[in-house]
C-alpha cells in the first residue's frame, strides 16, 4: 500500500518530479487547499504577482528566457479569466506555459457558484489543451501529461482545472510515465531524399535567402549554433522574424536585417527577389508577408516546421520539411559535408552578384533616422541603451508598438532567448511582467524592458512584485505622450485624425517609481541620456527610466498595408529626397 | 486604386469551394466535442452536418463525421488542425464525389394527413428504403435514409401531403468493399 496523499500535495509532487522551481501566481478561495502545502515544498519558490495577467507574462518571460516551462496558479473566476491574455499570448508565440487554475468543487459546477466561471471553456481557443480534473485519480497523470503537452511538438500553453474539493480528496500518487506518444504525435517526419532535395535546391539558386523565426528558438541554444554552422557554410543571406531574433548575431555580415513591415529595406527586397527561401521556424506571418499575390514571387520555397499546420497554411511550399530545427538543420549540415560540394567556394561565386545587390539595398541605410541635439530620438536611445549595455549579457523585454520596433530594428541579438517580445498577439502589457519572470530565471543578469508609457501603464502594479523579490530590472520608457504606433497610423493613413491616442495626464513616472519603492531617472536631452542610462544599469534596484522623446517620431521603413515587399515606405530623410516610389507616395 | 486604410492587407480572390466529408476518431471524453466544432467556428471553416456517437466502448472511441466546404487549402488545414488536437486520434476526409464512399442521413417524417394522402407519401418514399414507425388512421411516422439532397427533395414533395415535422441527422459515411479509412 503507497501513501496517500491529498490533490494540492499531489500538485506539489507532480511539480517537483518536473523540475519546477517557480511558479507565478495569486491565492483566492478556489486554491487556497495547494497554497496551504506551498509551506512544505520549500524547493518550489512562489512569486506572489499583483494581478494574474501579470502571473501569465511573468511565466511566459521566464520560459523563454530559460527555455523550461513556466508555470502559473491561480483562483477559479476571475482569476482564470485575467490569465486567458497571457495564455493566448503564449499560444500564439508558442511558449510553454503550465496553468494550475482552482474551480469551484464539483458538485457547484454549472450552478453559478461564487467565483465560478466555464474555465476550461473559456481557455479552450487559447491552450493546447486543456482539462478539468473530476476525480483525484486523475490528477497526476493529468499534471504530467499537461507538462508533456505543454513542451513537445510546438510548445504552447495548457491548463489544468483543479475543483477545490479534489485538492482536499486523497490517493495515491504516480510518477511520471515513461515515454507514451501522444496519438503518435511524433516531431520528426522527414527523411534523407528531402534533405537531399533541399540540398539540391540550395546548390542551384543564386538568390538565396533564410528566413528564420521563433522556431529555432525554441528548439533550443543546440539549433542556434547548429544554424550559425549552416549559414556560415553556405553563404547565403540571412534575414530573421521579430520572434527569432538573436538566433543568429545581429551584427554578423551575413545577417541583414528583421524583415517584413518594419525590416530593413535589403531583407524586404531580398525576400521579393529571391529565388530560393528557406523558411526554418517561422510561419509566414501577415507582418511578414505584406500582400499574399505578390509574396517573393520568383522564388522556390522550403519550410522547415515542427508544426505540419503551420506549412501551407498561408504560402504554398515547393519543399515541405517537417521536424525539429534543430534535428533538421544537423542533418542538412551533416549532409552537405558529406557530399563535400564545397559551397563555401562554388557558392561565393555563384552568388556573389545577389550579395552585391544586397549590398546595394543596404546603402539605403533604411534604419536611419534625423537625429538632433536638442530632443530624444526614440532610435537614438535605443541605441544608446545597446552601446552602453551590448558588453553584458543583457535580456531584453519590450512591450507592443512604436518603441517594440525600434527596439528589434537598432538593438542587435547575439545569443537566442535574450530578446522576449509579444509577437502574434501583440500585447500591450506584456514586457513588464515579463522581465519579472527573465529576473527570477536570472537573478544577476541585467534585465531591461524597452517600454512605451501607454503599454507600461497596463501592467504597472508589478513593480510591485519586482520590489518585494529585489528584482532590478530597468523599465526603459520611451515616453513620447502618445500611443505612438496608432497615432503613426492615423498620420499616415486616416488624415491625422488623432483620435484618442494621446494620453493626457500621464503620471510622473519619477514620483510612481518613487511611490512603489524604486529608483525613478529622468532624461530629457541627448547630452545627459548617456549619464543617465550608465546611472540606471549602476541601479541595484529596480528602475523606471523615463526618457523624454520626440513625440512625433515614426517608425520606418515600413510596407504599408496591402503591398508587396519591394514598395517599401523609407523614413523622412529619403522622402524629402523623393526617393519613394509612386504607390507608397499615395499613403503619405 | 482605392487607397486601403487597415493594417491588414485585403482578401485575395477565393478559390473553388468542393464539399468534403471528414470523419474523425477521438477519445470520448467530456468537451471533445467542442473541441473539434470549437476548431471550426474559431477558424472560420464552415460546417454542414454533423454527425457523431461512441463506436467503441472498450476503447471510449467516438467517431466524429462532419460535412464541410472550402477550397483545397482549407481542407488541407482543417486536416492538420483536427490531428493537432489532443483527443485526435485519426482524421480521415474524402470529396462528396468520390465513388470508393458511401455516406447516408437518416429522416424521421411526420404526416398528418387522411388515408389517401398517406398513401401517395409512402409511395413518394419507396426508393429511400422506409420503414414505418408508427400509424394512426391520421398520421404516419416515416424513417427514411438517402443522401442529404434527396432528403430535401423528398421534404418539398412531401409538404402538400401532409408532412408537418422532419428530424434529421447528418451525415455519416463507410468505405466501400473490404478497404477501411486510413
Amino acid at each position: 500500500m503507497g501513501n496517500l496523499y491529498s490533490g494540492a500535495e499531489i500538485v506539489f509532487k507532480c511539480l517537483e518530479d518536473q523540475k519546477v522551481k517557480h511558479i507565478f501566481g495569486y491565492p483566492g478561495g478556489a486554491v487556497l487547499p495547494i497554497y496551504d502545502e506551498l509551506k512544505n515544498h520549500p524547493t518550489i519558490k512562489h512569486i506572489l504577482v499583483r494581478h494574474e495577467q501579470g502571473a501569465g507574462h511573468a511565466a511566459e518571460g521566464y520560459a523563454r528566457s530559460s527555455g523550461k516551462p513556466g508555470v502559473v496558479l491561480v483562483t477559479s473566476g476571475p482569476g482564470a479569466t485575467n490569465v486567458v491574455t497571457a495564455l493566448t499570448d503564449a499560444y500564439m508565440d508558442s511558449v510553454p506555459l503550465v496553468c494550475i487554475s482552482g474551480q469551484v468543487p464539483t458538485h457547484l459546477i454549472g450552478t453559478d457558484a461564487f467565483q465560478e466561471c466555464d474555465t476550461t471553456g473559456i481557455t479552450r481557443p487559447c491552450t493546447k489543451h486543456n482539462w478539468l480534473v473530476k476525480d483525484i485519480k486523475d490528477l497526476s497523470r493529468v499534471i504530467h501529461e499537461a507538462f508533456k503537452v505543454a513542451t513537445t511538438g510546438r510548445p504552447g500553453p495548457v491548463l489544468v482545472d483543479i475543483p477545490k474539493d479534489i485538492q482536499f480528496a486523497k490517493t495515491k500518487y504516480s510518477s511520471p510515465k515513461k515515454e507514451k506518444k501522444l496519438n503518435g504525435k511524433l516531431n520528426n517526419r522527414f527523411n534523407q531524399k528531402d534533405i537531399d532535395q533541399l540540398i539540391e535546391l540550395m546548390s542551384k539558386a543564386k538568390k538565396p535567402i533564410f528566413y528564420t523565426g521563433g522556431g529555432v528558438i525554441n528548439s533550443g541554444p543546440k539549433a542556434s549554433e547548429l544554424l550559425r554552422e549552416l549559414v556560415r557554410l553556405t553563404g547565403f543571406p540571412i534575414t530573421s522574424t521579430l520572434q527569432g531574433l538573436g538566433a543568429f548575431p545581429g551584427n554578423d555580415n551575413q545577417f541583414i536585417g528583421m524583415l517584413g513591415m518594419h525590416g530593413t529595406y535589403e531583407a524586404n527586397n531580398a525576400m521579393h527577389d529571391c529565388d530560393l527561401l528557406i523558411n526554418i521556424g517561422a510561419r509566414f506571418d501577415d507582418r511578414i508577408t505584406g500582400k499574399i499575390d505578390e509574396f517573393s514571387p520568383k522564388s522556390k520555397k522550403v519550410h522547415i516546421d515542427i508544426d505540419p499546420s503551420s506549412i501551407n497554411k498561408i504560402v504554398k511550399v515547393d519543399l515541405a520539411i517537417e521536424g525539429d530545427v534543430a534535428e533538421v538543420i544537423n542533418i542538412t549540415t551533416k549532409t552537405l559535408k558529406k557530399k563535400n560540394l564545397n559551397l563555401e567556394k562554388s557558392n561565393k561565386q555563384k552568388i556573389s552578384k545577389w550579395w552585391e545587390q544586397i549590398q546595394k539595398w543596404k546603402t539605403k541605410k533604411s534604419l536611419n533616422f534625423i537625429n538632433s541635439d536638442k530632443i530624444i530620438k526614440p532610435q537614438f536611445a535605443v541605441q544608446r541603451l545597446y552601446e552602453l549595455t551590448k558588453n553584458k549579457d543583457t535580456y531584453i523585454t519590450t512591450e507592443v508598438g512604436q518603441h517594440q520596433m525600434w527596439a528589434a530594428q537598432h538593438y542587435k541579438f547575439n545569443k537566442p532567448n535574450r530578446w522576449m517580445t509579444s509577437g502574434g498577439l501583440g500585447t500591450m502589457g506584456y514586457g513588464l511582467p515579463a522581465a519579472v519572470g527573465v529576473q527570477i530565471a536570472h537573478p544577476e543578469k541585467l534585465v531591461v524592458d524597452i517600454a512605451g508609457e501607454a503599454s507600461v501603464l497596463m501592467t504597472i502594479q508589478e513593480m510591485s512584485t519586482a520590489v518585494q523579490y529585489n528584482l532590478p530590472i530597468k523599465i526603459f520608457i520611451l515616453n513620447n505622450e502618445y500611443m505612438g504606433m496608432v497615432r503613426q497610423w492615423q498620420e499616415l493613413l486616416h488624415e491625422k485624425n488623432y483620435s484618442e491616442s494621446y494620453t493626457a495626464a500621464l503620471p510622473d513616472f519619477v514620483k510612481l517609481a518613487e511611490a512603489y519603492g524604486c529608483v525613478g531617472i529622468r532624461a530629457k536631452t541627448p547630452n545627459e541620456l548617456d549619464q543617465k542610462i550608465e546611472e540606471m544599469i549602476n541601479t541595484d534596484k529596480p528602475v523606471i527610466f523615463d526618457c523624454l522623446v520626440d513625440p512625433n517620431e515614426n517608425c520606418f521603413p515600413m510596407i504599408p498595408s496591402g503591398k508587396p515587399h519591394n514598395q517599401m515606405l523609407l523614413g523622412p530623410k529619403d522622402q524629402s529626397e523623393n526617393k519613394i516610389t509612386g504607390k507608397g507616395k499615395e499613403l503619405v | 486604386m482605392t487607397k486601403s486604410k487597415s493594417a491588414y492587407s485585403t482578401p485575395t480572390k477565393l478559390g473553388k469551394l468542393d464539399t468534403h466529408i471528414f470523419v474523425v476518431w477521438v477519445d470520448n471524453e467530456a468537451g471533445v466535442l467542442a473541441r473539434v466544432v470549437g476548431l471550426f467556428s474559431g477558424r472560420g471553416y464552415n460546417i454542414e452536418s454533423l454527425a457523431v456517437a461512441e463506436v467503441d466502448q472498450k476503447k471510449s472511441l467516438s467517431r466524429i463525421t462532419i460535412v464541410t466546404t472550402g477550397t483545397p487549402q482549407v481542407i488541407e488545414q482543417i486536416t492538420l488542425q483536427l490531428k493537432k488536437l489532443v483527443p485526435v486520434h485519426k482524421v480521415a476526409n474524402f470529396k462528396r464525389e468520390d465513388k470508393r464512399v458511401i455516406f447516408k442521413e437518416m429522416a424521421l417524417l411526420k404526416i398528418v394527413a387522411n388515408s389517401t394522402k398517406i398513401k401517395k407519401a409512402l409511395n413518394v418514399c419507396k426508393k429511400f428504403n422506409p420503414v414505418i414507425l408508427d400509424k394512426t388512421n391520421k398520421s404516419v411516422v416515416i424513417q427514411i435514409t438517402a443522401l442529404r439532397r434527396e432528403i430535401d427533395k423528398m421534404s418539398k414533395n412531401l409538404k402538400p401531403l401532409g408532412l408537418i415535422s422532419a428530424s434529421r441527422t447528418g451525415a455519416v459515411a463507410m468505405t466501400r468493399g473490404s478497404e477501411i479509412f486510413n
